[in-house]
This record gives structure tokens, sequence and C-alpha cells, in this order.
């Protein structure tokens, strides 16, 4: 049922009688970051399977995430194949859940709250279909709108301290680790290799457990993003706790690979 | 208002009568497919109906195994880069899905099409896929 009424969330006239789904895209995606970068697809399993491992061992310091139970790479290599070459494990599933933030004037507000985090930058973007952006490793919009939000903090990727972003699948988390600037593109499989995305890596992305294990509430997800990342700036993240974060990014996305938006968060230092 | 020069219709009775109908932009010389009001790359009205080749090259693919209901699964669903430049999604056809890997890209395409008629949509439109079969 899911699946199907997701599979509306494709171009109707020209996509829909495919019988693509959002799995579909991000396994085309999978393929296509394979050939682009001439990673062996086994080599590329193993770096989206990290992904998932990281995303899971994340989601079980979280007291709050629909899964709270960490997975091993064989998890993943033994799930059921849902679209080539994705496992179920390197999908995030459908949640019930909701969230909730309250934004004010911070020149009116401020003395009112103990540990206030700021909106220092926001970006937002539209694309088309996916067959009219071609590289699916790349996305204009995403890449613009962050740029964007980077640009109205007057801060860079490398002063990003946390980052809560779009998991819809692990090769998803992948691309956009490149598209948000943390790594080169092409590097993003091998940083997730090397742990730079894990809680004490060089970048820390998805502490919550992302979509992957904390859930993915469709509409309440990117909401729940900026509820991780205030937790995160104030300290309060427990064993997830990425040390000293002062300035956190959210990435959220729409439709398939067609909409996205970005907030950058700050703390006093 | 001046017409469209190629509704999404006329692309579907195109593609019935065997022709793979794009567009043209008369500004920035941009070629596409499927039909849009306005250039897909500057936004522009002055657009020309032409006939484009029906070949192409596989750029990406994924066989989908857990299928939306009415598709029954497997099948290879695959993005063309057109010869005339336009990409598009279609079916994969004439091979055994379980047999399709990673050297399926780059693979010489001829492009046709599959019609769904009004019974057998869920929204009563009558649909179309293009597909896609190996030439080389």
């Amino acid at each position: 049922m899911a699946t199907k009424t997701f599979a509306i969330g494709t171009h109707s006239e020209h996509e829909h009688f495919s019988g693509l789904t959002f799995p579909g895209v991000f396994a085309m995606v999978a393929h296509f970051y394979s050939k682009k970068y001439g990673i062996p697809l086994p080599e590329l399993k193993k770096s989206m399977a990290r992904v998932a491992v990281k995303n899971h061992a994340n989601g079980a310091k979280n007291p709050l995430a629909h899964f709270r139970k960490e997975i091993t790479m064989d998890t993943v290599f033994n799930s059921a194949m849902i679209a080539d070459p994705l496992q179920l494990f390197d999908c995030c599933p459908f949640s019930d859940g909701g969230s909730a933030i309250v934004i004010a004037d911070a020149a009116k507000f401020k003395k009112h709250v103990a540990k206030p985090v700021y909106v220092v930058g926001t970006g937002q973007g539209s694309a088309g279909a996916i067959f009219r952006q071609r590289d699916l490793t790349r996305m204009a919009a995403r890449e613009a709108s962050v740029k964007h939000a980077y640009k109205q903090a007057g801060i860079g990727p490398s002063d990003v301290d946390v980052c809560e972003l779009h998991d819809c699948f692990t090769i998803a988390e992948i691309v956009a680790s490149e598209m948000l600037g943390f790594f080169e593109f092409g590097q993003g499989a091998a940083a997730a290799d090397r742990g730079d995305t894990s809680l004490k890596g060089k970048i820390p992305i998805n502490p919550s457990g992302g979509l992957k294990a904390k859930g993915h509430p469709i509409g309440a997800t990117g909401v729940a993003q900026a509820y991780e990342i205030v937790k995160q700036l104030r300290g309060e993240c427990g064993e997830r706790q990425v040390e000293g974060a002062k300035i956190g990014l959210i990435d959220t996305l729409g439709g398939d690979f067609s909409t996205v938006a970005h907030v950058i968060f700050r703390r006093d230092s | 208002m001046k017409e469209y020069p190629l509704t999404y219709t006329a692309f579907k009775e195109g593609l019935a009568q065997g022709r793979l109908l794009g567009l043209k932009c008369l500004d920035c010389g941009n070629i596409f497919t499927p039909p849009n009001a306005t250039c897909t790359s500057c936004g522009s009205f002055k657009l020309e109906k032409i006939d484009l080749a029906p070949q192409g090259n596989i750029k990406t693919f994924t066989v989908i195994r857990v299928a939306p209901a009415g598709f029954p699964s497997p099948y290879i669903v695959g993005m063309v880069e057109l010869a005339d430049g336009p990409w598009v999604v279609g079916n994969v056809l004439g091979l055994d899905p379980n047999q399709a890997g990673p050297d399926l890209i780059g693979k010489k395409v001829s492009v046709g099409h599959k019609i769904f008629p009004r019974s057998e949509t869920e929204g009563g439109q009558e649909g179309v896929t293009l597909t896609f079969t190996l030439t080389n």
C-alpha cells in the first residue's frame, strides 16, 4: 500500500507506467554512482551497508527512534532485495510520528530561554523530474539551496559540527554528504568506509539514527531533524551527543529528487 | 492562446503510430521529450515539434522487485539517453530481469512503447510507458 501510494510521487505521465518506485529511483542512483566513479558495485554496497550500520547504531542510542537495535553488514546483505541493488536494510521505514518546534523572535524571547538556538541560514530549491535532471549523483537544486544557506550563515561546510540529512536510502546519504560539501564528489562512499560520518568522525551525520533508524514519519521528518539538531546544540543528547557541537545543518528532500530545504542552526558560543 | 506544438496526448498518439516525438526550443536549441509547455532548459514558449530517432543507450537501471499494485515483478526500469539528447525513463525488455547486472549500463537500445488501456489504469486514463530493447 505504501509503495503504491508513494509511487504517485513520480512523474505521473512519463514515469508512472514504467512501474518506477522510490526505492527504484535511488537504486538507479546507486548504479549511476558505481558507474560514474568506477567503484565496483560490491564495494559500493559495502559502503552503503556501513551507512545503515552506523545509523542503526545511532538509533539504538535514541530513546525516540523507531528502530533501537544495532545491525551488522550481514543484516543488510541477508535482507530481501527491493530494487537492485537496494536491499530492505538499505531502505528507511515508513513511521508513525509527529514533531513540533517553537520559533520566536530572538530579540524578544532570548531572555526567556536558557539555551537558545538560532536559525542563521536557510535555503530551498526545486527541480524537475529525474529524467530532466540526468546525472542522478548531483542535484542542482540541493547544491544551490545549501549554498544559499551557507552564504546566509556566513559559514562553509567545514564549519558544520553536526548534520541531519535525508537518508531515505543508504545511497541517498552518500550522495547528500557530497552535495552538502562535506566530501568531494565521488568520495562520499570512501568517507562512510572511514567512519568520517560516525558520532566521533570528522562530520557526524544523522546522530538521531536518521530516517533509516530514527524513522521516517513523512511530513514530520524535517521538523524532527530540527529537533535533533536543537537538542545536539544544547548538549542534551546523552549517549549520541556530538561533543561541543555549535553549528548544525539539516537537509530534507521531497518528491523523487525534486524538492529540498536546508536550515542552519547555531548556538551561543 | 497559441496551441501547444505537442501535447502529451499527441505524444502518445505519435507513439501509437510508431513515431517518437519531441520538442526543439527555437531560442536555445534544447531538444526534449516527453513534452512540456515550455523549454525545460530556458523556459521559452518558442518550441517546434520534431521526430526523434528511436535509439539510445542505457545510463542507469534497476530491477523492481517490490512493485506497486498492478505491476507484476520483477521488471527492469531504465533511464536512457536518446541519440538526439533527451533522457527518458521506461522498461528494459527482452532479457531476464534476474540476469540484469551493471554491464547493462552503456548498452544500445531501440525505443518502443507499451499502452495501458483505460480499463487497466487506476485513474481511468490511458497510460503509456516507453520500452527499450537491446540492439547489441
